[in-house]
């Protein structure tokens, strides 16, 4: 096993927080600005402001950053860093990363993978598609987990894999519940099979963690789909979703293409599945951190209670 | 045998199915299993009880179908959401009255489409990977044609999985490979090559403990060696006690 994967001291860059929070601002091509737009809008430089994909009001960057990156007319979720959610989930000072080194090598020799790491390196700033560690939510421990659209769409490698199996090894040792964050595309094409592998490696971890009597929450964000949806991201005792987040497990374009029909409005979306009983509960962002601190303190609550019986008899 | 000519054998039309496996493995002894007591009845899975040397097995199958009118009925081996939970539903039958589960492997993929989705694919699939990992009772599958990523995973959590020696396993459709990397869903056999999905490059991998010879011509062989060596497989496996079987279960999907 030791070398399906490698350690990497330090990081391939550093980014500040600074320039992690406006990562989602794409630079304009200077001829975009030019033209019609130019002539009839004032100049507003592209940095303090953002434009809702959806509301298509305009934002101070500022302000977003502050509303946890919800807009604050629409409250459209915009995709957020794996830091960042950490960062606005975790008690402060309590985060420690686990493995934080390991970085994931080219198994099968597929072509092109090699550069596609180190350019998902230098986007995310991170060595892989998912961050895990110990953390306390409004003073509760748990191991969280929080995968990273900026590092390969979240795509699932063995590294992946390989993390959030040790961070439900680690919980189970320990008995502490998982908070796990999903965002991805789905099981890594360029690991061949054993990205595949990675989704009955996962789920055997869970299902070990379930069967020691402890608490797995789920959070899917926008979007989760393929194998991570078919693996860890639906086994949650309780699954949140974040607002309009894309959840599925073939993608929208593949089933369009096999049905040869456009998808309804709003198919897959966290709405459409609660609907249909596959997820517990939509929570805005804002939200997230009190229902995540008082999901877990309902199932210590139980758990200290036990303990206290125990010991009358 | 390049990795696109064992694509193209994996898929022909004439290859035998899970019926042909089932029917001259087992005989008439195989009696079927319908419905997932949910929903419906998934046609893409054939599922059933079985003697196999006198003691009882639970057989189920992908099924494409060896026919138009049968591929049709069986939606080529894709299965619905209601497909991936009868199976599950045999299985824990299965479990409780201490009998192997033997698992044959054909699709393409899981379905994808509105109702599947409905449905919950993702999460039928996810459950299966859950509840098989610690399934108290020996599971055995063999890939005998195309073993597509989550809808083939989700009847191969075992503790071997064998592979027919033109089968293949791939997390994605080499079609779907080739759109993604290249742009061109054309270039099928660069991108087969590209994935190592041919049973020699997964039994490199350790991805599969076994791999079956294909006699040219004379099937029979083929179905008779494989029954001696599943009767084999169980008649060691269930020497096992359940707990360190679920343990090597693992252990075996562990080290990947």
């Amino acid at each position: 096993m030791d070398e399906r994967y490698e350690i990497q001291i330090g990081k391939v860059c550093v980014l500040s927080t600074k320039d992690m929070l406006f990562n989602f601002l794409k630079p304009k091509n200077e001829l975009e600005n030019q033209g019609e737009f130019a002539e009839n809008h004032p100049y507003i430089p592209e940095e303090l402001w953002v434009k809702c994909p959806v509301c298509k009001n305009a934002i101070l960057s500022s302000d977003l950053v502050e509303n946890h990156k919800v807009c604050p007319k629409c409250n459209y979720h915009f995709r957020i860093a794996a830091r960042q959610r950490i960062e606005m989930t975790v008690d402060e000072g309590t985060f420690n990363e686990m493995d934080a080194e390991m970085t994931s090598v080219n198994i099968i020799d597929f072509p092109d993978y090699p550069r596609k790491l180190r350019s998902a390196k230098l986007n995310s700033g991170e060595n892989e598609s998912v961050i895990t560690g110990t953390a306390e939510i409004n003073g509760e421990k748990c191991v969280i987990a929080v995968m990273n659209s900026q590092f390969m769409m979240g795509s699932m490698g063995t590294v992946t894999g390989e993390k959030i199996t040790r961070a439900f090894e680690y919980a189970t040792v320990h008995s502490l519940p998982v908070v796990v964050f999903t965002v991805s595309g789905g099981a890594r094409m360029q690991e061949g099979i054993l990205s595949l592998m990675q989704m009955a490696k996962t789920s055997g971890a869970v299902k070990r963690h379930s069967d020691a009597g402890l608490l797995y929450i789920t959070v899917l964000t926008d979007p989760t789909t393929g194998g991570v949806t078919a693996s860890f991201a639906m086994e949650g005792d309780i699954i949140l979703a974040e607002p309009h987040a894309l959840i599925g497990f073939a993608g929208p374009r593949v089933i369009e293409q096999t049905i040869r029909q456009k998808l309804p409005k709003d198919f897959q979306s966290a709405e459409f599945l609660l609907d249909k009983g596959f997820i517990d509960a939509v929570v805005p962002r804002n939200d997230m951190k009190s229902t995540l601190a008082k999901l877990i303190r309902l199932h210590t609550e139980s758990k200290e209670e036990e303990a206290e019986t125990d010991e009358c008899v | 045998m390049s990795a696109f000519d064992c694509v193209t054998a994996a898929r022909a039309n004439d290859r035998p199915t899970s019926i042909d496996y089932i029917t001259r493995i087992f005989g008439d002894s195989f009696f079927e299993l319908h419905g997932d007591r949910r929903f419906s009845d998934d046609k893409a899975v054939i599922g059933g009880i079985a003697e196999l040397n006198g003691k009882p097995v639970t057989v189920i199958g992908l099924e494409k179908g060896r026919n138009l009118k049968e591929r049709m009925e069986r939606n080529f081996g894709s299965a619905h959401p209601e497909g991936y939970r009868k199976a599950l539903r045999l299985m824990k039958q299965a479990e409780k009255f201490h009998r192997p589960v033997i698992c044959f492997v054909d699709t393409s993929g899981a379905y994808c489409g509105i109702g599947a989705e409905e449905r919950g694919q993702g999460q039928a699939i996810a459950e299966n990977l859950m509840e098989m990992m610690t399934l108290k009772t020996p599971v055995l599958s063999i890939l005998i044609g195309e073993g597509g990523s989550g809808g083939a995973l989700a009847l191969a959590v075992a503790d071997e999985v064998w592979m027919l020696e033109n089968a293949i396993y791939s997390v994605i459709s080499p079609e779907g490979c080739a759109s993604i990397l290249w742009k061109d869903s054309s270039k099928t056999a660069e991108a087969s090559e590209c994935l190592k999905l041919t049973s020699q490059d997964l039994f490199k991998l350790g991805v599969i403990e076994r791999i079956i010879r294909e006699p040219k011509g004379v099937e029979s062989k083929l179905f008779d060696s494989l029954k001696n060596l599943i009767a084999d497989t169980f008649d060691k496996k269930s020497r096992i006690s359940p707990e360190k079987l679920i343990e090597m279960r693992y252990s075996r999907f562990r080290k990947f």
